[in-house]
């Protein structure tokens, strides 16, 4: 076979899907990243395709353990995203969703910061056709914003790169830390596609909007691609350990109150992401293990609970918690996988958060950060509180909405069924995962205390969910729309600028006026001596001018004589 | 879309008396989680781990009440009409 790069295959693949129909296209789609992945497999580390242009050296393609981890999860949501898409006919969708994945695959295989820009936008680019095919004006609106923000991201992170060359000759995407002008708008172009907080809207605005299928593919890759380059780039920095804990615990509020379970399911891969940032942060052989494994199983968890969540908008044709409840009566088998999910991302012993997520913690532990590991601790508590109980319970249960939909289609109860046997595989056999992780790991995730503390936090927090339902207290579901940040570009600059708008026109106004009462002022004085009526604009006849020119010369003569 | 009607079906979870085993069952497990705590040497990361039994437990509980409730306050502040932006147009 011929070698390469990876991603490509997914990208070049992507042109061939309109000349084919059906099953035979499905086939063709699934085909590609199996493809993809066995050639990963026999993939050498080092650089592959270097080459020279214009002076800058490029790498292309860099092997290591850290980009095989990426790709490998890269391509196994890319298999399950496309099975769980098989029932679409939009040739548009698909194309996107393979370029988007093949452009995320290529990003982490990236190692220099030109090749890593153009995969960037490729991300940007090809994703915000998944958010418009919802073909709803919100969606359109929604996917303007996504696409300004992460076009953006691609000029930082560009504008970055260029600085940095100049800077130091090198465009390698290597450690760069915060040593300057270069690497600090890369940090912040990678800030903005991992969510940080105050530029994390993006994510929540436009994951709900996405088709049912686009959001999967959207849960997997742009977010974690930016987690990859973090962890590449600036592991060991400070700063990203107090951002990744404001991360896990600002959006849990969020979640609680939110309507929209595919939007509480945004805010909480926002705090995932938190946990994997304060990993990059801590930057030690085993936070950074945590931050990589982490990303792997939440790629699946996450996309399982998009998934099921999916399934349920697919039915019912709505996914707010308001009007859902009672569907494990008629979708047994969604609920089921949701609930697999739901125990992933609490981090349940043997279930894949457990044994991903501990490692950072621990690490927290290790360095000393306490403050750090009680808000991890907080977070954890949390995030079993709203992914792990409140989407299940309301989707599922609660109070029975009346709604007997059909059990889901066969493709979407596959790639759900697959997502799920990970889940569990990757919590009860925890070495596999760990064997290919960048560093050797030292680290047992089943002691007797650590189960035991973990179980006593999740029951607890449990116990609370139910105290406060049971007293009335847990807040009702409520059609709503919860301000966040966003509000700040959606309403206040807007307001802001149309004030200003008015305020200008007034003044504007103002000098119009005044200019034109000037100009009226200076007419009519030009009329008044020049208009029809006006002494400048008197026609003479030729006989009284004579006249006054004697009468002029007869005074000039009289005053002549006198002065004598 | 095809709504199956099975209303008339009795599930396990209709009944409230079921719902209460679900909640008595939890509050056993809970209890039993914390006396684990007295059998078996829990290697602490924290000395603030054995202050309380069930450390972890009182910690998960008090957290998610305060998360709860001030979300709940939270709402006075944030929350809008669901057509706030104007953009609503499903349903």
């Amino acid at each position: 076979m011929i070698e390469l790069p990876p991603g490509i295959i997914l990208i070049l693949g992507a042109f061939l899907v309109p000349f084919l129909r059906g099953n035979l296209r499905n086939a063709y789609m699934l085909a590609l990243p199996l493809i993809g992945i066995w050639s990963l497999l026999t993939i050498t580390e080092g650089s592959h395709f270097s080459m020279s242009i214009f002076g800058y050296g490029l790498s292309p393609v860099r092997i290591d353990s850290l980009s095989l981890l990426f790709g490998y999860i890269f391509h196994i949501a890319a298999i399950i995203s496309i099975i769980y898409a098989f029932h679409i006919r939009d040739t548009v969708q698909q194309m996107a969703g393979l370029i988007y994945a093949g452009s995320a695959i290529g990003g982490a295989f990236a190692g220099d910061l030109i090749t890593l820009f153009v995969y960037w936008e490729g991300t940007a680019i090809a994703s915000v056709f998944l958010i418009w095919s919802s073909k709803t004006e919100s969606s359109y609106r929604a996917g303007m914003r996504y696409l300004i923000i992460q076009v953006g991201s691609g000029v930082l992170l560009l504008a970055g790169a260029i600085i940095h060359f100049k800077q130091t000759g090198s465009i390698a995407f290597d450690k760069l830390g915060l040593t300057g002008l270069g690497p600090t708008l890369i940090f912040i172009a990678f800030g903005i596609k991992a969510a940080f907080p105050l530029l994390h809207n993006w994510l929540t605005d436009s994951y709900p909007e996405a088709t049912i299928t686009g959001t999967v593919f959207l849960s997997a890759f742009t977010t974690k691609l930016a987690i990859y380059a973090l962890a590449r780039g600036f592991p060991g920095t400070e700063m990203l350990i107090w951002i990744g804990a404001i991360m896990t615990a600002f959006p849990i509020f969020y979640a609680v109150i939110e309507n929209d379970l595919r939007k509480v399911l945004a805010y909480s891969l926002n705090n995932q992401l938190g946990f994997m940032v304060v990993g990059v942060g801590i930057g030690t052989e085993l936070a950074l293990n945590g931050t990589a494994a982490h990303a792997f199983s939440h790629i699946l968890y996450k996309a399982l609970l998009f998934m099921s969540m999916g399934a349920v908008l697919y039915r019912t044709g709505t996914i707010k918690g308001s009007e859902l409840g009672g569907l494990y009566k008629t979708m047994p088998f969604t609920t089921g996988f949701c609930i697999i999910g739901a125990a992933s991302i609490s981090a349940f012993p043997l279930f894949s958060g457990f044994i991903s997520k501990s490692l950072i913690i621990t690490a927290t532990a290790h360095e000393g950060h306490w403050i750090v590991w009680a808000i991890l601790l907080f977070a954890s508590a949390g995030v079993f509180h709203h992914s792990g109980i409140k989407i299940p319970y309301f989707a599922f249960f609660a109070h029975d909405s009346g709604k007997r939909p059909e059990e889901a289609p066969t493709n979407m109860l596959i790639a759900m069924g697959f997502a799920a046997f990970l889940c569990v595989a990757i919590g009860v056999f925890p070495e596999y995962l760990y064997s290919i992780l960048p560093y050797k790991v030292d680290f047992t995730p089943y002691t007797t205390t650590h189960v035991v503390t973990q179980l006593q936090l999740l029951f607890f927090s449990a116990l609370a969910f139910g105290w406060l339902t049971r007293t009335g207290l847990y807040p009702p579901e409520l059609k709503s729309t919860n301000l966040d940040f966003d509000w700040t570009y959606r309403r206040l600059i807007p307001n802001i600028i149309s004030e200003m708008g008015r305020i200008l026109s007034v003044l504007d106004n103002m000098v119009r006026s005044m200019f034109i009462n000037r100009l009226e002022g200076f007419i009519a004085g030009v009329f008044r001596h020049h208009g029809p009526e006006g002494l400048l604009a008197r026609t003479n006849s030729v006989g009284a001018s004579v006249a006054v020119i004697v009468a002029l010369l007869a005074i000039f003569v009289i005053l002549f004589f006198l002065n004598y | 879309m095809t709504p199956i009607d099975s209303d008339s079906k009795k599930y396990w979870l209709d009944s409230k008396k079921n719902v209460d085993k679900i909640w008595y069952t939890l509050v056993g497990i809970c209890a039993l989680s914390v006396l684990a705590d007295f059998f078996y040497h829990k290697h602490v990361a924290h000395p603030v781990e054995d202050l309380i039994v069930g450390m972890y437990g009182w910690y998960g509980f008090i957290g998610c009440v305060f998360l709860v409730l001030s979300a709940k306050l939270l709402r006075r502040l944030l929350m809008r009409s669901e057509d706030y932006y104007n953009e609503t147009d499903d349903d």
